[in-house]
């Protein structure tokens, strides 16, 4: 078996009473696609808020290629190597899409602290190449993301994440807005991060997308992972029967 | 013909049919309310607003009349520099105006002249007996200390206890007008030294505004402070999660605006060789419509230092053209008022449309 990148022990999420996240034990291999599917609530979200470092988990352990890590913010969690695209797409309207592509890690020409200098045709060109290498179509990059299609703005959502190296990528409902093209393009760009051998976490409702690009399945139920399924042996009504509580893993769970 | 430029992904694109930059629209706003007053004034007076029509005074223009327009909004131009920062982050500052007060206070009683030692007389501080002129610099650091403080003040309450910015700086607009009269007890405080004085003078609050505004225009596009101010403002979840130190920009942001609203109290304080307890009052409420006027949307992430600049023009225009057109001040108020909740809707109605054709 190949190395684990990401593993989690017993996570735990608590929101003011409402438990919703409870003992989730996740592991991800180097070079895996994982989906993670599960009913509105079920705990997906909040589960990959708690390894991006967007929130803090109330209990549990992360752990990130063999290291135990503690996120403190998305920009830790970044820095260690997770890039995520969330459901929000966490895109600035008014800027365009350089400074979108490079929101929070600008490209610097001279330093001068908060102050310093920004590489504006450096971060233009990176986005051209970025933009190209993913397929990419924008017409004008100059233009804001406030008057882009749908589509348009997912693919520079997620053109970012697949812009900087990264040791994992998260991806939450990538293509819940998108139309049929749009679809097909986030996930051409999924195959090729596929191909590149890098793990990828894919939260989706949708289950032909999940069984046309992930090896692994892991269903969310209630708070808890109710099923951890091998795409070869699991069928679509099996986790459709998981994700509605029809069927339960005793191994698993008192997850009724 | 513009040639078409390429787009990614085999898209072209014109590039004469780009957005039609929004500092141009006030621009033309800024002509077409000139034009408005020269015709008035032509029909109505007899006179011209903008060219110099007197025998014997050389000059193709008025320019005494430019003069005075320039000069007038130059010192709340300062603050709107300021202001304009604060709601591009999606804020607001009604404090500046009260930071003016206060620093002017505070900082005229540190140049006050030697002979001159009212209450209170922190000249004392540096000599026991307080008969002492000190250097300009030292009511000059002190003043931008005073409005770098009460922007720390108002950043660090907005960043960290989350209270909306409107009534962090609205307690700071009440407090700091309170510490302005207490001061000095609600007495003015006048006679500064010469060199104090001579900040002011003249016509040196433009050439401060004109550059403090090329300088934050440039820091603004150029910068990563710039860029995460435009981020903030557009989206500050966005900017959170993308890794950008939100809170401590806002403290950033706020201190900026506080040294700005300083810097004006220094002019202002200079330029009328006294300090009184009551000065600034209602410049915030300027600021932020020079700011509005000028293009800046109060929902935060768009405009520009330029588009304040040309704002603050506007209002100095406005001004100063009722006065030659001989209207009544309380008339002047009322069509203030106006032309203020007139931008935002324009505002409001151009982001509408613009989103329509998007």
């Amino acid at each position: 078996m190949s190395e684990i990148v990401l593993k989690t022990e017993g996570l735990t999420k608590h929101y003011a009473g409402v438990q919703a996240l409870e003992g989730a034990s996740f592991e991800l291999r180097k070079g895996e696609h994982v989906a993670i599917m599960g009913d509105n609530g079920a705990g997906k979200s909040t589960f990959v808020r708690q390894i991006t470092g967007v929130e803090i988990p109330s209990r549990g352990k992360i752990i990130f290629l063999g290291r135990e890590v503690n996120f403190q913010s998305p920009l830790e969690a970044r820095e260690a190597g997770i890039e995520a695209v969330f459901q929000n797409l966490a895109l600035a309207d008014d800027l365009d899409v350089p400074s979108n592509l490079f929101l929070g890690r600008e490209k610097i020409r001279f330093n001068l602290g908060p102050f310093s200098i920004l590489d504006r045709k450096g971060m233009r060109e990176a986005t051209r190449k970025a933009l190209e290498k993913t397929a990419v179509k924008i017409p004008n990059l100059s233009s804001t993301i406030r008057h882009m299609s749908g589509g348009q703005r997912q693919c520079v959502a997620i053109a970012r994440t697949a812009t900087f190296p990264s040791k994992l990528i998260i991806m939450d409902e990538p293509t819940a807005a998108l139309g049929v093209a749009e679809t097909a393009q986030v996930e051409n760009i999924i195959r090729t991060i596929k191909q590149n051998g890098e793990p990828l976490i894919l939260i989706s409702h949708n289950m032909r997308q999940v069984f046309d690009l992930a090896d692994r399945i892991v269903v969310f139920r209630r708070g808890r992972i109710a099923a951890k399924l091998k795409k070869s042996e699991t069928t679509g009504e099996e986790v459709v029967a998981y994700i509605t509580g029809a069927k339960t893993d005793p191994n698993l769970s008192d997850a009724a | 013909m513009a040639k078409p430029e390429a787009g990614i992904g085999g898209l072209e694109y014109d590039a004469k049919r780009r957005a039609w930059p929004n500092e141009l629209n006030i621009l033309l706003a800024l002509v077409l309310i000139v034009a408005a007053f020269e015709i008035l004034g032509r029909l109505l007076l007899g006179e011209s607003f903008l060219f110099n029509t007197r025998e014997g005074v050389p000059g193709f223009f008025n320019e005494q009349r430019l003069q005075i327009i320039i000069l007038q909004v130059s010192i709340v131009g300062i603050i709107a520099i300021g202001v304009t920062q604060v709601i591009i982050t999606g804020g607001i500052d009604l404090s500046s105006g009260s930071i003016v007060g206060a620093t002017a206070m505070i900082a005229m009683s540190f140049a006050q002249v030697a002979l001159v030692n009212g209450n209170p007389n922190p000249k004392a501080i540096f000599a026991a007996e307080g008969w002492l002129d000190l250097p300009v610099i030292v009511p000059v650091l002190v003043g931008l200390g005073c409005g770098l403080a009460a922007g720390l003040i108002n950043g660090t309450l907005i960043a960290y206890t989350k209270i909306p910015p409107f009534i962090a700086t609205l307690g700071m607009m009440v407090a700091a007008r309170g510490l302005a009269r207490w001061w000095s007890k609600g007495n003015p405080i006048s006679f500064p030294t010469d060199s104090y004085a001579a900040i002011g003078q003249g016509m040196n609050p433009v050439f401060i505004f004109v550059a403090l505004a090329i300088l934050f225009q440039l820091i603004l596009t150029y910068t990563k402070y710039g860029k995460h101010c435009y981020a903030i403002g557009s989206n500050e979840e966005a900017a959170r999660i993308t890794g950008i130190k939100v809170e401590h920009h806002k403290v950033l942001v706020y201190a900026i605006a506080g040294i700005l609203a300083s810097v004006a109290a220094i002019v202002l304080s200079s330029k009328n060789l006294t300090a009184q307890a009551g000065m600034g009052v209602m410049y915030e409420l300027d600021a932020i419509a020079m700011a509005v006027i000028g293009g800046i949307s109060l929902a935060g992430g768009r405009g520009s230092i330029i588009g304040t600049v040309l704002g603050a023009l506007i209002f100095g225009v406005i001004i100063s053209g009722f006065t030659f057109l001989r209207l009544d001040a309380y008339y002047q108020e009322m069509v203030k008022g106006a032309i203020i909740v007139g931008a935002v809707v324009l505002d409001q109605w151009r982001q509408r449309r613009r989103s329509q054709r998007a």
